[in-house]
């Protein structure tokens, strides 16, 4: 946006308007184009979200408004404004009106840091990869907010469950970015793309995406760790006093969130626009990103529709026990192996600009590395899984013994 | 003083940063009072930003904002009922002439020994980025000693917190 | 664009992006009925009549982990600047960085052995 803004710029003051005034007006333009593309996606995203989930359950899905269904969103958009709004009594007025918007809001501002290609971009911060991150904490808030002022138990319960799962699972999150950041030496989007060009961090180190991956459903409360609606336990958690539009707000930020993570994931980890003949034209590079974002976001539509909703126990064990003790083991070793190559010369000091052949060493040697990890994982994962069936097998045939116990008296 | 972005973000971040504060003064609701308190720390993150420091103020945001409102949460909803405290802390003589008299000290103990009379300088030009405060941090004729201390604090905060918070029968 | 300016951008944006949100709700507000009742205002929970306060008292667990949190949140503070530095760095450097994790994850597994990672 950087040219556009001074070119805007300088036509106006060309054109004899005040120079603070006009670069205020390019600044707001720029501002417009970067969050126009999350505003138009999430219409698009309602309706995708709703034709794969009917697809994966064997429904067909919105088919009724418009060619295969495409207008649907728009309808709903119609029904949600003529929609009563519902404000208990007892709740905090200012705070529940407000923490719809920030729920939304914070994951739009997450786009500001995002590059859609290597030319056009909101802004490329300095800690790109950090602002996202922080920015994320106002979503983890709102919902807080939301939950305390709707003076509702259930809502209350909803929210403190939510809000400990977000913060939990932010930690193995941050340590799974800390390796691109460290892979690229930057916090930079920009530079965290480039430093791909030779190969891409996915390959690097598929541990730290998988992780990646599993806590950014978790951030976004998608199956199997859901517990954000929680139907059937808790009427519908901390949104449970929202009715129509600020309701609707809600839906649309957890659907944007979750193809911005999409996004957010093909930048760190799959070379973002990096493909055949990205340098060739804007487009080109653009549909590369979108291309990976969507197959990433869509794989996790799959599986939310496939798994069932953990227990929080389980939830909250498979965090703290598996998922940060492992990141934090994935980090250790990366860094430490990388370290140690570049020491002897086999790593180049700097991805960016590091050729494919420059990185075959390192490649070879990190990708060992995790695959040795994941083989090690596998291996406590089956052992716990077999300890789990062996009680859960001796309670049951307790239970059918005392049963049977009861029967004979 | 003239009119730039950087005046408007000043005043609008002093804004929040007092109307914040003094929010958690007057309410009488802990929650809400949680809320005003982050108001007021966004502030601070604000003037991070103004004095080019970006860093300290995603910092700012993700351990205030993203941390400790939640923690002061949940310590909040520990207690029992104490959503609107009744009784009303009277004493307002002592306790306007206490505040002034700490403004003063904060006042004097802490602009003279870094202004030294002098008139406060504007932020330096030079900019130092994250990768130079992370080369500094590790570097052992930098901030290495204190890098680890601040390990070894966090280790000792934890052990603490488990074991003042955890149950008595486990 | 300088570094204010790049903020610049990022400030406008944090005051657009609450806009986007409040101009449907704003809209709906023009449009939608108004006709509010005592019990339509009044706390759902699952039909029943609200009995007692919303402020029950939680579990200590929620703290718990919020505690920990916390702890984690600041050490990844430090480590962000040096992931950034690290290309640059000597191994003394690293090993610092190194030491700086493995007592974090000591403390860890303190609250692990402790039981204070379990829900109870």
């Amino acid at each position: 946006m950087d040219e556009l803004c001074t070119g805007l710029c300088r036509l106006m003051v060309d054109s004899g308007a005040d120079a603070g005034l006009a670069q205020f007006l390019s600044l707001l333009v720029g501002v417009l184009l970067v969050s126009g593309v999350p505003l138009l996606t999430v219409i698009l995203l309602i309706w995708i979200e709703r034709k794969v989930a009917a697809r994966i359950q064997d429904r067909i899905g919105p088919n009724r408004v418009g060619p295969i269904g495409l207008m649907q969103t728009f309808a709903d958009l119609l029904k949600l404004l003529g929609k009563e709004d519902i404000t208990p009594t007892s709740a905090d007025r200012w705070l529940y009106n407000a923490a719809p918007l920030v729920s939304f809001a914070s994951v739009v501002l997450i786009w500001a840091v995002v590059p859609f290609t290597p030319f056009h971009y909101g802004v490329d911060l300095e800690i790109g990869a950090l602002f996202f991150v922080a920015v994320a904490s106002f979503g983890t808030l709102a919902i807080m907010v939301a939950g305390w002022a709707s003076n509702n138990k259930y809502a209350l319960l909803g929210a403190f469950r939510v809000v400990s799962l977000l913060v939990s699972y932010e930690v193995p999150l941050v340590f799974a970015l800390l390796v691109p950041v460290l892979l690229a030496g930057s916090m930079s989007m920009l530079d965290i793309v480039n430093a791909q060009t030779g190969m891409w961090f996915v390959v690097l180190s598929p541990l730290a995406f998988v992780i990646f991956y599993v806590s950014s459903q978790a951030e976004t409360g998608r199956a199997p760790f859901d517990l954000i609606e929680a139907e059937s336990e808790l009427v519908a958690g901390f949104n449970i006093e929202y009715s129509g539009m600020k309701f609707g707000m809600f839906f649309a930020a957890e659907f944007l969130h979750v193809f911005t993570n999409g996004i957010l994931m093909a930048l760190l980890f799959f070379g973002g626009w990096l493909g055949p003949l990205y340098y060739e034209s804007p487009l080109i590079a653009f549909a590369w990103l979108g291309l990976k974002g969507g197959v990433i976001y869509l794989t996790t539509l799959w599986l939310r529709n496939t798994v069932p909703r953990l227990r929080i126990d389980q939830i909250m064990a498979f965090n703290w026990k598996f998922l940060v003790p492992l990141s934090i083991a994935n980090l250790i070793f990366i860094s430490a192996a990388l370290k140690v190559m570049q020491e002897i010369g086999w790593a180049p000091r700097d991805m960016i600009g590091a050729g494919f052949g420059e990185l075959v060493p390192t490649t070879v040697v990190l990708l060992l590395i995790n695959g040795a990890m994941i083989i090690y994982l596998l291996g406590i994962l089956r052992k716990r899984g077999q300890e789990a069936r062996r009680e859960s097998q001796a309670t049951r045939a307790a239970l059918a013994h005392a049963a049977a116990d009861q029967g004979a008296a | 003083m003239e009119l730039n972005a950087v005046t408007i973000g000043f005043a609008v971040f002093t804004i929040f940063t007092l109307g914040g504060g003094f929010g958690v003064v007057t309410t009488r609701n802990l929650f809400q009072g949680t809320i005003w308190l982050m108001v007021s720390l966004f502030g601070v993150a604000g003037y991070f930003i103004l004095l080019s420091a970006p860093f300290l103020a995603a910092v700012q945001i993700l351990v205030y904002i993203g941390a400790i409102a939640i923690l002061i949460t949940f310590a909040v909803m520990l207690t029992r009922s104490v959503t609107r405290i009744k009784a009303r802390y009277v004493r307002l003589i002592p306790s306007f002439i206490g505040s002034l008299v700490l403004f003063l000290i904060l006042l004097l103990g802490i602009t003279i020994p870094i202004f030294g009379g002098q008139l406060p300088e504007s932020a330096p030009e030079y900019v130092a980025t994250t990768r130079e405060l992370g080369t500094a941090l590790v570097d052992e004729n930098g901030f290495v000693v204190p890098f680890m201390l601040a390990s070894v604090l966090l280790t000792a905060a934890m052990i603490g917190a488990i074991f003042i918070a955890r149950d008595e029968n486990a | 664009m300088n570094i204010l300016n790049e903020w610049a951008f990022v400030g406008l944006f944090a005051v657009m992006a609450p806009v986007f949100p409040a101009l449907p709700i704003v809209i709906a507000w023009l449009f939608r009925p108004r006709k509010p009742n005592v019990l339509k205002s009044s706390t759902y929970e699952c039909g029943v009549e609200t009995i007692g306060d919303t402020w029950v008292q939680f579990r200590v667990q929620y703290y718990i982990y919020g505690l920990i949190f916390l702890v984690f949140d600041v050490e990844m503070v430090f480590l962000f600047p040096w992931a950034v530095a690290y290309n640059e760095m000597s191994l003394f450097g690293f090993v610092a960085g190194f030491l700086f994790i493995f007592l974090l994850t000591d403390a860890l597994f303190y609250a692990w052995k402790k039981n204070a990672l379990d829900w109870k």
